[in-house]
């Protein structure tokens, strides 16, 4: 008897345990992620949906719109290509200095964005290491569209490799010998063979890549010099029309950043799935 | 296609993979690398293929009829390559991994889709998977990808065959039926066929020819018979079945155990398989030792007797006869025998047989 009640109270304390875990998680998150989120809606719309929508009509927040969407269109392909060759190259080959590689993809991460845009100031600004020849030239990257772009490209370079490489480690090169054997070329056999067996692994890197790349303040900022309708990305614009008070316009293209989250979330989700039910079919091939 | 192996040296960094090979693979054979894993009998087949190449660092060539192939492309070798884990296009269906080849080729020599239909359905025949076209490799079982794996590499008509311990993952009934069809095949289209393998059973029983090679060194090629009955060294004898090893001297053909010659030379030793040895009462005159009768084991289609040196415990000797030679001597567990050889023969380096 004395037992079965001790289970009980063992069982009731884990379920006391259990329970109130969940409810701070719950709290926590809601604290600090619903609420947010629901108070960036909730500003945006507080002057009415008319005041909304005069937000996009600024030149200022269309140029910024722009701005972010050229970044990111040139950013993510070319992280896409370095992505699907870095992860290419330490998947598939072995060679000298290939864990330094690794731990190299992963510099952003560790980095903080600021410092990742200082580095391009020291390096490309009018004091720079190459500011010099670069005025000389008559080449302007910092405070300017280049410098955007590559702060952009270095803190969201990681995203791709760091998806692909266990993908490819996993699949090995057996595929792409036997395809080789069977006479195809090196292009046909990343096209018809690798690419298929990467692709959700690959869209994956991507929407988060462009979900950085678009979100990125700190390495953006600080190489942007903030020249309102031509060097401010959605971020920067937000700052700016925050610290002018005018909430609502802030609170707006905000909501678009927002949306974005959510629609990478939703993908995001979609595409773990995607991947893990490839990894599935590789473990039951074995 | 004749293939030659000219002094072929591999390293992998300090590592000797394959030291000074010598191999002359004849048209329409169907040759078994047998080997331990480690010996290098993989590193020979993947530098065959073209999937290892011959480094500065290394020497020797390989002749596809007497031409190097050394500067030549892994697809331009005419080789048909089976791996062992299938390697199948997994996005791919049956149908598409088979006419993966036939796709790929150049223009001017790629097949019409009539054509490339036709030579798959009757590649899918000829491997017995007639309904599988649209199946995915994930939905077949391991013996079937297999078998999907040889039709795609046959589908571009290669002139030799490599096949990677093809039937290693597979399960040991599944295997057996399926080296059987194979040898059937092989016969039948008569493509000259290279096979690793380190299952001694499966080599003895599909290949012409059998190449023995241990730590990146042929020690023997011949005939599954040759390789069986007169291995040329002790590697071979051991690791193509069990063997039980003896110290003595041979007078008149009559073997003299003497265990104080355990550390002389090679012309003390005796090695003598199983089969060859025949239980007799312990007071035979023919008798090499005496023995008792430890463990049967009667599930087999020999039964075979381990028994232990009456002298030494710690000395083993394993006997397989027939079931009615069993039955009819009436052997038990404990019994105290006598141990004979069918056979005493001297072979090459001093060891018997």
């Amino acid at each position: 008897m004395k037992t079965r009640s001790n289970s009980q109270t063992s069982l009731d304390e884990s379920k006391l345990v259990k329970y109130s875990l969940i409810a701070t998680a719950i709290l926590f998150l809601g604290v600090m992620l619903v609420v947010p989120l629901i108070t960036i809606f909730v500003e945006a719309f507080r002057k009415g949906a008319e005041a909304y929508f005069q937000s996009f009509t600024n030149e200022y927040v269309l140029q910024a719109i722009k701005l972010t969407f050229i970044t990111s269109a040139i950013a993510v392909p070319l992280n896409l290509v370095f992505g699907v060759a870095a992860s290419w190259a330490i998947a598939k080959y072995s060679f000298f200095g290939k864990s330094f590689l690794i731990t190299l993809i992963d510099l952003p991460f560790a980095v903080s964005p600021v410092i990742s845009g200082l580095v391009y100031v020291l390096l490309f600004g009018a004091q720079g290491w190459f500011g010099s020849w670069l005025i000389a030239n008559d080449v302007q990257i910092i405070f300017a569209v280049p410098g955007i772009v590559l702060a952009t490209i270095f803190v969201t370079f990681p995203f791709v490799a760091r998806e692909l490489i266990p993908l490819m480690q996993e699949q090995g090169n057996d595929e792409e010998q036997a395809a080789l054997l069977l006479g195809a070329s090196g292009f046909q056999t990343f096209w018809k063979v690798t690419l298929p067996n990467i692709k959700w692994g690959l869209l994956y890197g991507v929407i988060l890549c462009n979900a950085r790349a678009m979100g990125e303040f700190g390495a953006v900022s600080v190489v942007s010099g903030h020249i309102q309708g031509t060097t401010n990305t959605m971020p920067l614009q937000v700052e700016i029309l925050y610290n002018e008070y005018n909430f609502v316009a802030a609170f707006a293209v905000s909501t678009l950043l927002a949306i974005l989250a959510l629609l990478t979330l939703v993908l995001k989700y979609i595409l773990e799935w995607k991947v893990l039910r490839e990894l599935k079919k590789l473990k039951n091939e074995e | 296609m004749k293939i030659e192996v000219k002094n072929l040296t591999k390293y992998f960094g300090n590592f000797v993979a394959l030291d000074n090979i010598n191999l002359e693979i004849v048209p329409g054979e169907l040759l078994a690398l047998l080997g331990p894993s480690g010996s290098g009998k993989t590193t020979l087949l993947r530098m065959i293929a073209g999937l290892e190449t011959v480094d500065d660092t290394d020497t020797g060539e390989i002749l596809f009829n007497k031409i190097d192939v050394a500067k030549k492309d892994i697809g331009d070798r005419d080789i048909g390559f089976v791996f062992q884990h299938y390697a199948l296009f997994k996005h791919m269906t049956v149908f598409e991994n088979i006419a993966f080849g036939l796709r790929v080729k150049p223009k001017k020599d790629r097949p019409s889709n009539d054509e490339i239909n036709k030579k798959v359905t009757k590649l899918l025949q000829l491997i017995q998977l007639d309904g599988f076209a649209n199946r995915f490799p994930w939905q077949l079982s391991g013996g079937q990808r297999q078998r999907v794996a040889l039709a795609r590499a046959l589908a571009v008509e290669p002139k030799v065959l490599l096949l990677d311990e093809p039937f290693g993952a597979l399960d040991a009934k599944v295997r057996a039926d399926l080296r059987k069809w194979l040898k059937e095949l092989q016969e039948e289209l008569g493509i000259t066929t290279v096979l690793v393998t380190h299952d001694q059973e499966e080599a003895l029983e599909v290949a012409d020819r059998i190449v023995v090679i241990s730590k990146g060194k042929i020690e023997q090629i011949g005939t599954p018979e040759e390789v069986f009955h007169n291995p040329a060294n002790e590697f071979v004898i051991n690791f193509l079945g069990n063997v039980n090893l003896f110290h003595g001297r041979e007078e008149d053909g009559r073997l003299n155990i003497d265990s104080s010659l355990e550390n002389e030379d090679n012309n003390s030793k005796f090695l003598i398989r199983p089969h060859e040895l025949e239980i007799v009462s312990v007071n035979d005159k023919d008798a090499i030792l005496q023995a008792k009768v430890r463990y049967i084991q009667l599930a087999g289609s020999q039964v075979k007797v381990e028994l232990t040196h009456l002298e030494n415990e710690a000395k083993r000797v394993l006997v397989e006869i027939s079931h009615y030679e069993f039955k009819e001597k009436n052997i038990n567990k404990g019994d105290i025998v006598g141990i004979r050889p069918r056979a005493l023969r001297t072979f090459e380096d001093g060891a018997g047989i």
